[in-house]
């Protein structure tokens, strides 16, 4: 197949690793994929903070970007911005847009996957032939569990994954905290649910925490190092992509 | 909104601030732990039962939007329905209108106290206050409103209006207070909830078997034969319609129901969402009156107060649809560390940050569609699939609007977000800062690490230690690695 | 303007979306929902759900419904009882020891404070939610009469008993003062503990009569 990467703004900057992983996987599965270098962010932050009109060309250029390649597919290793797309684009479309950009958004919307699913359902493995010898516990974030329904999707790979030690989080489905802006400007609760989150992360004894989204691992994660706890965060993609320690063909 | 609305408490703070007092009171954070996570898991176990719960769902979902599609016509057919049964339907366009006619109606009995049933909407209006104005005393008489009436204390939660308050602080409640009010608490009151339970059964006994007028909230209404409903779980519900000769409910217009029939859905889906319930220990329905049992003398007040302007907007009027459950309160991670007080409105919780806004102008209350961190909890956990972050984001745009409209100088979060747009909607300039970012980071980090920084960003490194960005971007990674190639292999 | 209007008016002007070729049986509502959850024994669901409820459940025949009755009344050892009118005779125990209160002249609400008890028949029995049903109908009484007394025997026929809640509301006639009861009176305001008797009557006793 021919997937373009969408990375988000967020991963391209603070955590290409995981732009990388997806590449490597998808090409060690057989597939082709494209970065188009027009690409930039979803808009999400925007909108999810209220600041719809300047999401508009947000909306537009992933509409156009992604418009034009005809990809087989679209893929994002993040819930939240695929979330975004999915669900919201076309409003803002409505909103401040053209019928053409309607148009556009609706065509270019139904290809975009965020990664387990592209695996799962759009290209049919479990088993990517990763290998990853750590004791993991993954956390459902928000959006690829609520708005984007993956279910044991990443469960799934992460099972699949040979020399893994998966232990399931206590209260897996809380929220982290995180939400975007919410971090700011609701610093106080945002930290209150971040303890709790972290509590139950510790409680796993697990060496590594794992999610669909850098965002939320950034804030757990950035907790966890300051408690200097020794729990490392890895993107799911960063996992499926690793021989760590095998000599493969 | 009249100075008598009281969906908005005056002077409350905003929400972080709020939430910042709240979060620092453990034995808060102890009490709402507790009581959630027990209602969340009786909840659970109960939807579980019903393998059609989505098809419940959506149909309760349908069956409000027939509902508030022609909300006119169903009101007509109330009114009708209700007034050929033998009450009597006034329209009160706000809050100071229902108080109004609500008083009046107490006055005419020639009454100076009424026995009330736990009713969001007469919070809402600041009943309780305007009856106390014209010397008439409303004793709240659910057991948890009654702990808050007694406390002189706050509503915290939709159906538990006391769910701050443990087992010892109502007893200490109960032993201060009750005889201030009449019957006092029984000498050596324990904390155990049976015995506090007692109490407040003797205490309200004689206000229930002496009282004359009652007022009342409505869960429902059917549009076609004017049944009127309340559910409950105590019996307090069942004496206040049942022994006085009056009975005044005050229903928000947008709880009537098309049919009688639709009950089928509705008595499904609110106990098993509320309580956890397969059904609450009391239902009570009535029509206009009956003679010879209950009230001989009934009274509809249909209000508006706000729920119009909610109505006028296509998204944001998908909330009216609430049947006031509190599933979603009890499942949100934000109030299970925040409690109901910190919203500073009668309507706490997710479907407060999008009801209240809404009644009451969102710049009445511009902090509460932020206080969420979208996470969709509530929206799986309504029982008429109120999309409750939906209406949350929605409502967000219309604050920043309402600031944008009012403001000439921008705030600085809008300066931030207009740079940040253009950077994020440009490749050129997102690359341009991409390289900068990683010089820029190392000026206030240490060994790869940015920890405590000023300013506002020091609310997120406070606590949190982040990553220096890489020296590269994934972009500049492809390009260099790929050439100007776009695509591998 | 009355406040009517300027409500209807507002409504009407909020609804602008609304095409006027609309009308209010045009909106879709899906009823892919079952029409009753209730196991092919309704009657001993609904027993085991009365009983779920801490009410205690005594099923027996309507040859020993009266032995039953009695029995029930004697093990909770009440002496005035409150007996609306069209309750069976044939219910009735037989024997003296007690007092049946009538309500005719009405009783006055602090005669029905001081009652010890209410024995009544219902409506309908619903099974998934072990609800009994009172329509203010023959046996029932008025609403206050299954109030004030702090025990309440409720009689239930086999017949009378409903698999779901969309069935039972199709049996009641809605313009009746309608009063679901699902287990004795209840609160879970304190701490979500949750404590039987309030306001109610405290202690429910439901017979379920019927069969051989």
């Amino acid at each position: 197949m021919r997937i373009a990467l969408f990375i988000t703004c967020f991963n391209d900057t603070m955590f290409p690793d995981t732009g990388k992983a997806v590449v490597s996987l998808l090409e060690r599965l057989g597939h082709t994929v494209e970065f188009p270098q027009a690409q930039a962010c979803c808009g999400q932050m925007h909108f999810n903070t209220g600041y719809r009109p300047e999401t508009l060309p947000m909306v537009r250029r992933f509409a156009d970007v992604f418009a034009q390649g005809e990809y087989d597919a679209v893929v994002a290793p993040s819930g939240s911005c695929v979330g975004m797309v999915r669900d919201y684009h076309r409003v803002v479309a409505e909103q401040y847009g053209d019928s053409a950009l309607v148009e556009q958004v609706e065509a270019v919307t139904p290809k975009v996957y965020e990664l387990s699913e592209l695996l799962v359902d759009v290209l049919g493995v479990t088993d990517v032939g990763a290998h990853f010898p750590h004791r993991v516990t993954y956390h459902p974030t928000c959006h690829s569990l609520r708005m984007l329904r993956v279910g044991d999707r990443p469960l799934q790979l992460l099972r699949a994954v040979s020399g893994i030690d998966l232990v399931e989080l206590p209260a897996a489905d809380s929220c982290c905290g995180f939400g975007g802006t919410f971090a700011l400007k609701n610093a106080d609760t945002s930290n209150a649910m971040l303890a709790d989150k972290m509590r139950a992360v510790l409680d796993t004894r697990a060496d590594v925490l794992t999610a669909g989204d850098n965002s939320c691992l950034m804030h757990i994660g950035g907790g966890l190092n300051r408690l200097r706890t020794g729990v490392g965060t890895r993107h799911l993609a960063e996992i499926l992509a690793s021989t760590e320690g095998t000599t493969g063909p | 909104m009249t100075d008598s609305n009281n969906v908005v408490w005056l002077g409350a703070p905003s929400f972080p601030d709020a939430a910042r007092e709240a979060l620092a009171d453990t034995q808060l954070r102890t009490n709402l732990r507790k009581a959630t996570g027990t209602i969340r898991d009786k909840r659970l176990a109960v939807t579980a039962e019903l393998d059609d719960w989505e098809q419940l769902r959506t149909a309760g979902k349908a069956l409000k939007r027939r509902t508030l599609r022609h909300l006119d016509h169903h009101l007509v057919r109330l009114e009708e329905a209700v007034t050929k049964a033998g009450g009597q339907v006034h329209w009160a366009a706000d809050a100071a209108e229902a108080n109004r006619i609500v008083t009046a109606l107490v006055k005419a009995t020639g009454q100076t106290e009424v026995v009330k049933v736990k009713s969001m909407v007469t919070q809402e209006i600041a009943l309780n206050e305007a009856l106390a104005e014209e010397g008439v005393s409303a004793y709240e008489t659910d057991l948890a409103e009654l702990i808050v009436q007694l406390g002189d204390d706050r509503p915290s939660h939709i159906l538990v209006p006391a769910i701050h308050r443990n087992r010892a602080e109502i007893r200490d409640i109960f032993r201060r207070e009750m005889g201030k009010w009449g019957r006092p608490a029984p000498e050596g009151l324990t904390d155990r909830p049976r015995d506090l339970a007692e109490a407040a059964r003797l205490h309200l006994r004689e206000k229930f078997l002496r009282a004359k007028v009652a007022v009342s909230g409505a869960n429902f209404a059917a549009a076609d034969t004017g049944t009127v409903g309340v559910v409950e779980s105590e019996g307090n519900g069942r004496m206040c319609l049942t022994l006085p000769e009056t009975l005044i409910t005050v229903m928000g217009i947008e709880k009537v129901l098309p049919s009688f029939e639709d009950l089928e859905v509705f008595l499904q889906l609110l106990p098993r969402s509320s309580t956890g319930e397969r059904m609450n220990p009391y239902t009570s329905m009535w029509t206009g009156t009956t003679e010879g049992d209950g009230p001989q003398d009934f009274h509809l007040v249909l209000l508006d107060n706000g729920r119009t302007a909610t109505l006028k907007d296509t998204v944001g009027r998908q909330a009216l649809a609430c049947i006031r459950c509190s599933a979603c309160l009890n499942v949100c991670p934000v109030y299970e560390r925040t409690g109901g007080h910190a919203y500073g409105s009668v309507y706490p919780g997710p479907i407060g940050a999008v009801l209240t806004p809404q009644l009451v102008g969102v710049e009445h209350a511009e902090s509460l569609p932020f206080a969420s961190t979208l996470c969709g909890a509530c929206y799986d956990a309504c029982p008429v699939k109120i999309n409750i972050p939906e209406v949350l984001v929605h409502l967000r745009a219309e604050v920043v609007e309402a600031k944008r409209a009012k403001g000439r100088v921008p705030t600085p979060e809008a300066l931030v977000m207009k740079a940040a747009a253009s950077v994020l909607s440009s490749p050129v300039k997102l690359s341009a800062v991409q390289r900068l970012a990683h010089p820029a980071a190392r000026l206030v980090s240490r060994r790869g690490t940015i920890g405590n920084l000023p300013g506002p960003l020091g609310r997120w490194t406070r606590t949190r230690d982040t990553a220096v960005p890489p020296k590269e971007s994934l972009r500049a990674w492809w390009r260099r690695t790929r050439g100007g190639r776009e695509g591998s292999k | 303007m009355t406040t009517r209007d300027t409500v209807l008016g507002r409504i009407r002007a909020a609804l602008a979306d609304v095409p006027a070729s609309e009308g209010p049986d045009d909106v879709p509502v899906p009823r892919d929902y079952r029409r009753s959850h209730a196991e092919p024994d309704a009657v001993a669901q609904f027993a085991a759900r009365v009983a779920d409820y801490r009410a205690t459940v005594t099923r027996t025949t309507d040859a020993d419904a009266r032995v039953t009755v009695a029995a029930r009344l004697a093990a909770r050892g009440l002496r005035t009882l409150v007996v609306p009118d069209g309750f069976p005779a044939g219910l009735l125990p037989e024997g003296g020891g007690w007092t049946v209160l009538r309500d005719e002249p009405p009783l006055s609400v602090a005669e029905l404070d001081a009652a010890e008890g209410v024995l009544t028949t219902a409506a309908l029995g619903i099974a998934v939610t072990g609800t009994i049903v009172l329509d203010a109908g023959p046996g029932q009484g008025r609403r206050a009469l299954t109030l004030l007394p702090d025990y309440h025997l409720c009689v239930v026929r086999e017949d009378q008993i409903a698999g779901d809640v969309p069935e039972a509301l199709g049996r009641v006639d809605a313009r009746a003062p309608l009063t679901w009861i699902s287990g004795p009176s209840a609160t879970s305001d304190i701490e979500l503990d949750r404590v039987e008797g309030v306001h109610g009557p405290r202690t429910l006793d439901v017979i379920v009569v019927g069969g051989e």
